[in-house]
């Protein structure tokens, strides 16, 4: 007995590509939405790791500091002295077009405590969201 | 005279390259977007001029030394075993105070990592003490 193979009926070759400017649209306004870009690139540190750690609150309202092995401390892409930090955080606080909410140490491990300790006490001196300090790390296994 | 009828032109815009300038975008944005989340210990220091009386048996006192050798109420300890100490010092007070004090000289990956025992202990109240000259 002879077998019969039916023809598939043609399909239409090509894929539909009328809706793809919307759909690239889409996920374009969801990464500028979404994109934060970095305001400072700050100095090389090398951080402690922790287990027990939080995230921090967005980007956006968070003021950056390093501290580095040689205890030189930046913020805003510039080496300042500790003693500055109460004078330019107090200004950042008072900057209406921001809202800052938290401090994010970025301090090397190898790092004397006399320099954290100092820090520590500049941001007690302007008070209010300064005293919101997290400590960066990274995860431990 | 002559009025030439203006030649029709094609009212359209031409939108074939939309996509791939959107496309453009979209890897621009996407090769600039970090996902990775800033992480780490917080902490709400007091602010400035606040010391309170506390009576010293609310008081462990927990010593860092520039080697990073912890030690807990007089006793010396490994690191690791920190939260079990305070783990049980709380479930024993509650009110308990964990004083941190270090050296100057004490490297602030060990106090990062007394911290961690401490939050991993579940350790509320911390106290930080000035390093001792």
């Amino acid at each position: 007995m002879a077998l019969k193979f039916k023809r598939k009926s043609g399909a239409e070759g090509g894929i539909p590509t009328a809706s793809l400017p919307d759909i690239v649209f889409m996920l374009l306004i969801f990464f500028m939405v979404s994109t934060v870009f970095k305001e400072f690139r700050g100095i090389p540190v090398r951080l402690p790791a922790a287990k027990k750690i939080e995230k921090l609150p967005g980007k956006r309202n968070v003021v950056y500091l390093w501290a580095d092995d040689r205890d030189r401390v930046s913020m805003d892409d510039k080496f300042i002295e500790i003693r500055e930090i109460s004078n330019i955080m107090y200004n950042k606080l008072n900057d209406p077009t921001k809202q800052i909410r938290v401090i994010s140490m970025k301090i090397d491990g190898q790092a004397k405590m006399a320099t954290v300790t100092k820090v520590h006490e500049e941001l007690r001196e302007t008070g209010g969201a300064a005293l919101n300090v997290n400590y960066s790390t990274k995860t431990a296994n | 005279m002559v009025v030439e009828k203006k030649k029709e032109r094609s009212s359209e815009i031409p939108t074939s390259s939309l996509a791939d300038i959107a496309f453009l975008l979209l890897i621009f944005f996407l090769v600039t977007t970090t996902i990775d989340v800033d992480k780490g210990i917080g902490l709400v220091l007091p602010p400035k001029g606040e010391a309170k009386e506390v009576s010293k048996r609310n008081i462990t006192n927990l010593l860092i030394n520039a080697e990073g050798k912890v030690m807990i109420d007089e006793q010396e300890t490994d690191i690791p075993m920190i939260k079990n100490i305070i783990k049980e010092k709380i479930a024993q007070n509650p009110k308990i105070i964990i004083s941190v004090k270090t050296d100057e000289n004490t490297k602030y990956r060990y106090y990062i990592q007394v911290l961690d025992q401490l939050k991993q202990a579940n350790a509320r109240k911390i106290s930080i003490a000035e390093p001792e000259k």
